[in-house]
């Protein structure tokens, strides 16, 4: 089984590559975009830091989709 | 109201330009192809009958119902001789009378005369026309040869045929057929040595019959009846309400005697049923009175302690007061709710507004989550709204019918009886489905093509139609370049047309012969007007969202959105799914699918709530149970829904579950996630509330009390009492009043209020301005976002892949007699039908493994592993497996994994690497579970009051 952190990842990963066809850089931006409009505050919060753990595994499509992210209210 | 049985003009409705004739010198105008029966019933007058009635085409039996027609020699029967411009006829006259008591005198010669101790007694034809036609003595005497003797079949758990009673008018048997599309009954043997019999003589039981009842509110005498009739007596009061059940939506008559439920009969004038149900709704009510009911509020301390009895004031005190110490120790964001597609709309509306107005924040989800949430998101990003395109009538202008992903026959019984009977006209029928459903074939009925592919190749298989239909020209170019976006479909259409989408391409790895599927794209393409009909099949697997764009796609390619017979239609599996996603019920979405983030729609609400609400989407359940375990979600109020056992992975439930510091379970039952629960608060059924449900057509349609709630208080007061105690001041006093506010607040709904449903039966959103009456077909003219948005949908294999260790794929599904998680049916005679799950094998997985039918075996995945019994059936292909997931016995979501819809979280239930083995008895988990939930399923006895 995933860890919450792990699920947080592949989630980003599966929304991904379902874009892919967009080319990469209109995937990542459609990805951004839809982590935006649904994942909750705490979700978005823990995807941001992840991006400064150095443990953290981010395939690199999903750190530029993280990046992408506005800290939540 | 009082009781009146609905009126019976004998024959069908016809729909031709209109006809002028007099019946007994009176005037009267109606369509062409009516029956001279059915005219003189519109102008009251009853022409004596017996093998004729409304909801069947004539048959011209029993010869009583004869008339007289000026300038024609003889006495033609009026139920099968269609009225002529100028005819003048006549209903009554000496001879017509002599003639009548003939035909009564028989009938009657051969009919026990024991009708004051008979169940029909008062509500039966055969009496009331021995009253009309004046039959006053039988001449024929009852010592000659009759049928008095015959033995009655009791082997149905809710009617009984009484041949004895029968007078062979073989109504039942054209009821089968017509109006259910069975075909279980006949006419057995002839003349006088006729009788009725259920399949090859066999008893109703272990005929084919389905149990639809169809054949038992056909019949005029009580050959066929209800038991519960025989039980209780004949009805004194009927109230019309909606099935709790399924997404169908049909509507029935609750005829009462006093606060007992006699029976319930479908009712006529229902728009999405037409006075035709399924076992389920019309029979399997007894669950609202079963002993397992639990109708006072219990707690506990912790979920190892047995439950204890409380007061209301009690048990609503410790919601709010656990609830706000949770917010307060641990954020806003700490508590959340999850609304029940059982509920009304108006629950459904309240749960939501607690969670938005009092917990203040967007933490609410629904069980549309696991199942239509993709077509939600699906249909929103092609047309611009989230639900299906057209209403059920539409089937009967269908040329083409293509169903994916749904097994009509079990999981949408009435509206599959409806698509039967155009199937029967002529209607072609593609089906897509790694199953052999029932709808492939079935009596009279044939699919031109079945696609059987392997679990999870959706995507590519719709994508190789679409490649059939750009690249061999059959796309509707007028359509696409008037309504949809142009640019988005130049871009699809390059995609779809690669190589490596091609029917020939994808056939490995969907299994499905590129021929079959290039003949189906091509018939769907041209063969008139196409409908496709899509269940969980579609939605719940990890593309789930793509699924539905794809179907959405292929529809706009074809130009087959926006008018009557085509379209894309959701079967949506809940009774009210679709009004709970309306109601917002998700953590995205205000009510009528505005997102959170959209300042405009929530300062709408913000004003009329008097508070300022979160613009951050909230949790998702799967999101709730990973922050639950990771110590960030502490609290949840969950109405009518059983997540541990309808929901995925069962040990990731568990946990998050056990992770809560407060479980508030609101349901009829204790069910399977009370395990967890610290307070439970007894529902109300269907039948103890006012209210609204939305069916799968967007029929908003009432729902209305024909009892008093038996555990006091009716789910939306439950609601109303938690908000108190948490400090909002809501005052409503009936459901009509949070209706209003529905409307109010959500334009798809400002015309909806419960007069106009009252007065019109029932209303299609969108119900506005511009459409007061509703919306049966929506995107006529034009979508709702305006142009058709094509999307490119590229086929994304699983996660979850076979391997030698998980070799076969298992998918899930349900059958007619049980309900889900079962919850109600197995509460109900319903059990007979369906004892237990079994696991549905190919005899070659099965001799390879040494499984023979009937054996235990073990089903083991990456989540988890359960044992059920083996049924070896070449319904599923060799390398597929099958189970339902009605009984907690069987646990059958131990075994699905958390893996999800991409955009929705939708789990992927459809599809799970398993292996089968054989086994000899329950596996540890389910030990454990099981004596788990007796532990905590103990309820102490309450304490004597002082
Ligand atoms: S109950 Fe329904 S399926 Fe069974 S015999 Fe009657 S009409 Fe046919
Ligand atoms: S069982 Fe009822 S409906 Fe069927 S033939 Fe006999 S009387 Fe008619
Ligand atoms: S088809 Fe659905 S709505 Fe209709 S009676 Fe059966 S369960 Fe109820
Ligand atoms: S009612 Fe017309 S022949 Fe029976």
């Amino acid at each position: 089984m995933m860890s919450n952190d792990q699920r947080l990842v592949h989630m980003a990963g599966q929304i991904l590559r379902n874009f892919a066809a967009q080319g990469r850089e209109e995937a990542i931006a459609a990805t951004a975009e839809h982590l935006t409009l649904f994942w909750a505050p705490r979700m978005k919060a823990r995807a941001i830091a992840m991006l400064e753990e150095p443990g953290a595994e981010l395939p690199e499509e999903v750190r530029a989709a993280f990046a992408a992210l506005r800290h939540p209210a | 109201m009082t009781f009146t049985r609905e009126k019976d003009f004998g024959t069908p409705e016809a729909m031709g330009a209109a006809v002028s004739l007099t019946i007994d010198g009176q005037e009267v105008s109606v369509p062409a192809g009516t029956s001279i029966m059915r005219a003189a019933a519109m102008v009251d007058t009853a022409i004596p009958k017996l093998c004729a009635t409304d909801s069947l085409e004539s048959f011209g039996s029993c010869r009583l119902c004869l008339v007289e027609v000026e300038g024609r020699s003889g006495y033609p029967a009026s139920c099968t001789t269609p009225v002529a411009p100028g005819m003048a006829v006549r209903t009554q006259s000496d001879r017509l009378r002599k003639l009548r008591r003939g035909v009564m005198e028989l009938y009657i010669s051969d009919h026990p005369l024991d009708c004051l101790t008979c169940g029909a007694n008062g509500d039966c034809e055969l009496q009331d026309m021995a009253g009309a036609v004046g039959l006053r003595d039988v001449r024929f005497g009852y010592e000659g040869e009759n049928h008095l003797e015959g033995c009655k079949d009791e082997s149905n758990p809710y009617f009984t045929f009484d041949p004895t009673k029968c007078i062979v008018c073989s109504r039942c048997v054209r009821a089968c057929d017509e109006t259910q599309g069975t075909l279980a009954l006949t006419v057995d043997g002839r003349g006088f040595a006729s009788g009725i019999s259920a399949s090859q003589d066999e008893s109703f039981l272990s005929s084919e019959c389905v149990s639809c009842g169809a054949c038992v509110q056909a019949c005029p005498t009580s050959a066929l009846i209800e038991k519960t009739v025989i039980e209780i007596g004949t009805p004194d009061r009927a109230v019309v309400t909606t099935c709790a059940y399924c997404g169908v939506g049909c509507t029935f008559r609750a005829e009462m005697r006093g606060e007992e439920l006699v029976r319930m009969v479908p009712w006529k004038e229902g728009k999405a049923n037409h006075g035709h149900s399924c076992v389920k709704g019309r029979f399997a009510w007894g669950y609202a009175q079963h002993r397992d009911r639990i109708l006072n509020p219990m707690m506990r301390g912790s979920v190892d302690e047995p439950w204890r009895e409380v007061s209301w004031e009690a048990a609503i005190a410790r919601v709010a007061s656990e609830f706000r110490r949770l917010q307060k120790e641990h954020g806003a964001r700490a508590i959340g709710g999850i609304t029940s597609s059982r509920c009304t709309n108006e629950e459904t509306f309240l749960v939501q507004k607690l969670v938005r107005q009092g917990f203040g924040n967007n933490n609410v989800d629904t069980c549309a989550r696991v199942c239509h949430s993709p077509t939600g998101y699906g249909l929103k990003t092609t047309f611009g709204t989230s639900a299906g395109t057209q209403d059920f009538d539409s089937v009967r202008h269908a040329d083409v019918i293509l169903v994916i992903g749904a097994n009509p026959t079990d999981g949408h019984p009435v509206f599959a009886s409806r698509m039967k009977k155009r199937l029967r006209e002529g209607a072609k029928l593609i089906v897509v489905d790694p199953r052999r459903i029932d709808m492939v074939r079935s009596p009279h009925i044939e699919a031109a093509f079945h696609l059987p592919l392997r679990p999870g190749t959706n995507v590519a298989v719709l994508t190789a139609m679409a490649h059939v239909i750009v690249t061999e020209g059959l796309v509707n170019e007028t359509y696409v370049r008037e309504r949809c976006d142009t640019d988005a479909y130049a871009e699809w259409a390059e995609f779809v047309s690669e190589p490596a989408r091609s029917p020939e391409a994808v056939e490995d790895l969907t299994g499905v012969p590129a021929a079959d599927l290039r003949a189906a794209a091509r018939l769907y393409a041209t063969g008139g007007n196409a409908a496709i009909y899509y269940g969980l099949g579609v939605t719940e697997h990890s593309q789930g969202s793509s699924t539905v764009m794809a179907i959405a796609n292929l529809a706009m390619a074809t130009g087959n959105v926006g008018k009557d017979g085509v379209g894309v239609n959701p079967l949506r599996g809940q009774n009210n799914v679709q009004g709970a996603c309306d109601m917002g019920s998700f953590p995205h979405e205000l009510s009528g699918y505005r997102h959170v983030s959209d300042s405009a729609a929530r300062s709408l609400f913000e004003r009329d709530w008097g508070v300022s609400l979160d613009p951050e989407p909230g949790l998702r359940i799967p999101n709730m149970l990973d922050a639950a375990t990771d110590g960030a979600f502490k609290g949840i109020f969950i109405q009518g829904e059983d997540i541990l056992q309808s929901d995925p992975n069962t040990t990731h439930v568990a946990a998050g579950l056990a992770a809560m510091e407060c479980v508030v379970v609101q349901d009829l039952f204790l069910n399977e996630t009370a395990n967890y629960a610290h307070v439970f608060l007894p529902g109300s059924t269907f039948l103890e509330k006012d209210g609204t449900f939305t069916n799968a057509e967007r029929r908003i349609q009432r729902v209305r009390k024909v009892m008093e709630p038996k555990n006091g208080y009716a789910d939306w007061e439950v609601v109303q009492l938690v908000a108190h105690a948490m400090g909002l001041d809501w005052n409503y006093t009936h459901p009509s009043q949070i209706m209003d506010e529905i409307a109010r607040l959500t334009p798809t709904f400002a015309g909806v209020n419960y007069a106009v449903l009252d007065q019109r039966g029932s209303l299609q959103w969108p119900v506005n301005a511009a459409a007061p009456e509703g919306t049966p077909t929506m995107h006529i003219d034009h979508f709702v976002r305006g142009k058709g948005n094509f999307v490119v949908t590229d086929y994304v294999p699983t996660d979850e892949r076979t391997g030698p260790r998980f070799p076969l794929l298992l998918t899930t599904g349900r059958i007619l007699s049980q309900y889900n998680v079962g919850a109600q049916t197995r509460r109900t005679a319903n059990v007979e039908w369906h004892e237990e799950d079994r696991l549905e094998i190919h005899p070659h997985d099965a001799e390879n493994r040494g499984i023979r039918d009937g054996n235990w075996v073990s089903l083991r995945s990456r989540a988890g592993e359960t044992t059920l019994r083996a049924k070896i059936t070449d319904r599923v292909a060799p390398g597929v497996v099958y189970t339902t997931f009605h009984h907690p016995d069987t646990q059958a979501n131990v075994i699905t994994t958390d893996f999800s819809d991409w955009a929705t979280n939708c789990p992927e239930y459809k599809v799970t690497a398993v292996q089968v083995m054989p086994s000899n008895g329950p596996s540890d988990w389910q030990r454990s579970y099981r004596a788990q939930a007796e532990a905590s399923r103990r309820i102490e006895p309450a304490e004597p009051a002082e």
